[in-house]
């Protein structure tokens, strides 16, 4: 599954977490430019990846996400493996 | 490697275990969603508030997954905020969640499990960790917020926290009778304060084991205590009056591993992941519908493939597939046997069939396989109209509201066709193995029952049924009472064509409770029912639990003018020790007398697998010749010498 395809089912949830389709992800998009992106929808929005992406993060690899890009890094490389 | 669209593709609709299999969190028997995007913004731009509703009830009431979920609560939030919504039909619910842990993460599926009801939640959650001084202070939060029902959610850690892996059994003891003193004590109070419904989630069983298997023989281990109050929690909330949210029959049947993520937990001190918040809510939600009598009442079944296989009116009587013998002959007989279980303890069965009635009925009337008989069904609907009108002419005669329906049908034209014309009727999305419909009846909660209600008190028969069947075994001090009490019919035709293919099939797979191991063709068992010198007889016994189907079958033939040869005689061996030889023996007989015989001819010839029945005739009373070198024997009764038997059974013909 390229970046591309990536960004597509990840665009798809993040309007539906944060209940705003106008949501447009760039790799630099973080949690101060999403109205709502809290600690409680991060909690919602890391399920919600693991699930859609039938995959599991670490604790580790969790918080050392800094952005949008840094997660569909992160997808990216577990669905390869 | 896929290329990239087929596996988004995939992953935008992840794989689902088959539906219906009972490892699935989904809410499989809800309608998957259609045309989600649009239809979710259309809710949150739809003009009015009285059509903003509709339009979220009607989502809800398909499959939605947490996230699709958060959603539409969030669209509800925003429109509605704290004021239910004008003219709504059910009483608004003012609900408090009593947690010792995170318990926001329930919430929102918690509204939507309700809204697809038509309840309208209001939610209060108690500060992080202050449950208790919430209930004690008539001057906190929660007393301000005047709930009218109280949900304590407690985790698994808070209620298990006297739990010491080194306690001794007293210690053990004291410890859950504390445990159970506190949360009757916090059900009291709830009680008393705010007069409304209090329901107590179960335990949920999220410890690793510290012995393993038998866990419970350590009586400090958390795992252990939380079983222990699972089990003491019923009986205890029942007579305080509070309602029980069985999150741990839920977990273990869909997977304790995917409520409870230990990640979360260590995270979050999120107990229940929001991946399981959908079904959480439904439990909730039911419980709430079913206090406010919003509960269906009537199973409205289709016919043909929804009760047994094939069309009765191309297939005809003998060709539908129904019964012992063939697994999805069994699986339709489940199904029926789950409807008349429902209907035993009040649900109103009804049919709704596009069929000439006199066929469908014939089924009910004549073929001895079915489970439901006329007389279960309440309201029988069977000709060519469409099932929409049928359906409200159901509701009408039964004076029932539509609202209180759940539609059964195989064919997903029928089931669309409801939800279009009759949105009110609840329409499971049954599986298509038939094996899976009672599961699917159940999971989707549309009977849910308060056991603890008026309505349900005055309903003491079934009550005194139970506790019949609990007694008799109790009470049964030998074999003959015991089975006095069992009830039993032996019921017996002769061959016909409904039988035939059952017949068939025992003589040729029978071996062991089998005299001569005689193997017949379809042809040689038609032969059989047409020689007037022979019979075939086949036997079916019933009992006060239940149909075992045909277990029996013999082949007689008039071998001489006065003598009759038992060629075949053959048993399941489920129905042994239960003296069911002795009543066939007394209907062989008069099938023999009226055959003209004075004698019968018993035979065994021995197979390496019949060793078992080496000497059924000489019990019976035959009088047994030598056995020749292979082990083969036969014997002679007179039937003059016969004894009438008093047998702990009715025989009947049927």
């Amino acid at each position: 599954m390229n970046e591309a395809a990536i960004y597509g089912v990840l665009t798809e949830l993040f309007h539906d977490v944060f209940a705003d389709d106008s949501i447009v992800l760039r790799p630099e998009t973080s949690a101060p430019d999403v109205e709502g992106w809290d600690s409680f929808t991060n909690l919602n929005l890391i399920v919600a990846v693991e699930g859609r992406f039938g995959i599991r993060m670490q604790t580790t690899e969790i918080e050392q996400l800094q952005n949008v890009g840094d997660l569909v890094a992160t997808i990216a490389r577990k669905l390869r493996a | 490697m896929p290329d990239s669209v087929t596996l988004a593709a995939f992953v935008a609709e992840p794989p689902r275990a088959h539906p219906g299999l009972a490892d699935d969190l989904d809410l499989y028997w809800l309608p998957p969603v259609e045309r989600w995007a649009e239809r979710i913004r259309e809710v949150e731009a739809a003009p009015d508030a009285g059509a903003a509703w509709s339009a979220m009830v009607a989502l809800a009431n398909t499959r939605l997954d947490f996230v699709r979920t958060l959603r539409l609560d969030r669209a509800l939030q925003r429109r509605f905020g704290e004021t239910p919504p004008p003219g709504l039909a059910t009483r608004p619910v003012r609900l408090a969640v009593l947690a010792s842990s995170t318990a926001g993460q329930l919430l929102p599926a918690t509204r939507v499990a309700a809204l697809r009801r038509g309840l309208w939640v209001s939610a209060y959650e108690a500060p992080y960790g202050q449950y208790l001084s919430e209930l004690l202070d008539t001057g906190s939060g929660l007393y301000a917020f005047e709930p009218n029902t109280v949900l304590f959610a407690m985790d698994a850690h808070h209620l298990t926290r006297g739990a010491d892996p080194a306690a001794d059994a007293e210690q053990g003891d004291s410890v859950l009778a504390e445990t159970l003193g506190e949360l009757a004590r916090c059900w009291r109070i709830a009680r008393e304060a705010f007069r409304g419904q209090v329901i107590q989630q179960s335990v949920l069983p999220i410890f690793p084991a510290l012995l393993g298997e038998n866990e419970h023989r350590l009586p400090g281990s958390p795992a252990a205590l939380a079983a222990r109050l699972n089990a003491a929690l019923r009986g205890a909330a029942a007579n305080a009056g509070v309602d029980l949210l069985a999150v741990d029959v839920k977990a273990a049947q869909t997977g304790i591993a995917r409520w409870h993520d230990p990640v979360l937990w260590h995270r979050a001190k999120q107990e229940i992941s929001p991946l399981a918040t959908p079904l959480y809510g439904e439990l909730f939600a039911r419980l709430a519908a079913a206090q406010q009598g919003r509960t269906s009442k009537c199973l409205v079944l289709d016919l043909d493939n929804t009760l047994w296989g094939g069309v009765i009116g191309d297939d005809g009587l003998d060709g539908i597939v129904i019964g012992q013998g063939s697994a999805l002959g069994e699986a339709f007989l489940g199904f029926q046997a789950y409807a008349r279980a429902l209907a035993k303890r009040g649900v109103i069965l009804a049919v709704c069939s596009k069929n000439d009635e006199a066929n469908a009925l014939a089924a009910f009337r004549h073929h001895p396989d079915m489970v439901l008989r006329e007389n279960d069904i309440a309201c029988f609907v069977a000709n060519w109209n469409d099932k929409a009108a049928n359906v409200r002419a159901i509701a009408a005669r039964l004076n029932i509201g539509l609202d209180a329906l759940v539609f059964v049908d195989d064919n997903p034209f029928e089931r669309n066709l409801i939800r279009q014309e009759l949105p009110m009727v609840a329409v499971p999305e049954v599986p298509e193995d038939p094996a899976l419909f009672a599961a699917a009846i159940s999971d989707g909660g549309y009977f849910e029952g308060l056991a603890v209600t008026e309505e349900d008190r005055e309903r003491t028969g079934q009550y005194r049924a139970n506790l019949q069947r609990e007694t008799l075994q109790a009470q049964s001090t030998d074999l003959e009472s015991y089975l006095r009490g069992l009830q039993m019919e032996l019921v017996w035709r002769r061959f016909d064509l409904v039988g035939l293919q059952r017949i068939v099939q025992l003589i040729n797979k029978t071996n062991q409770f089998n005299l001569t191991t005689q193997r017949y063709t379809q042809d040689e068992v038609l032969a059989v029912m047409d020689d007037p010198r022979a019979f075939g007889l086949q036997l079916r016994l019933l009992d006060r639990f239940g149909d075992n189907g045909i277990i029996g079958i013999v082949i007689g033939r008039r071998t001489e003018p006065e003598q009759v040869l038992i060629d075949t005689w053959l048993m399941s061996c489920r129905v042994l020790g239960r003296r069911v030889e002795e009543a066939t023996l007394a209907l062989v007989a008069a099938e023999a007398r009226r055959l003209g015989a004075a004698r019968l001819i018993g035979e065994y010839r021995p197979t390496a697998k019949n060793g078992m029945v080496r000497d059924h005739y000489r019990r019976l009373g035959f009088d047994m010749g030598a056995a020749a070198a292979d082990g083969s024997a036969s014997g002679v009764l007179v039937l003059a010498d016969l004894p009438e038997p008093d047998l702990p059974m009715v025989i009947r013909e049927g």
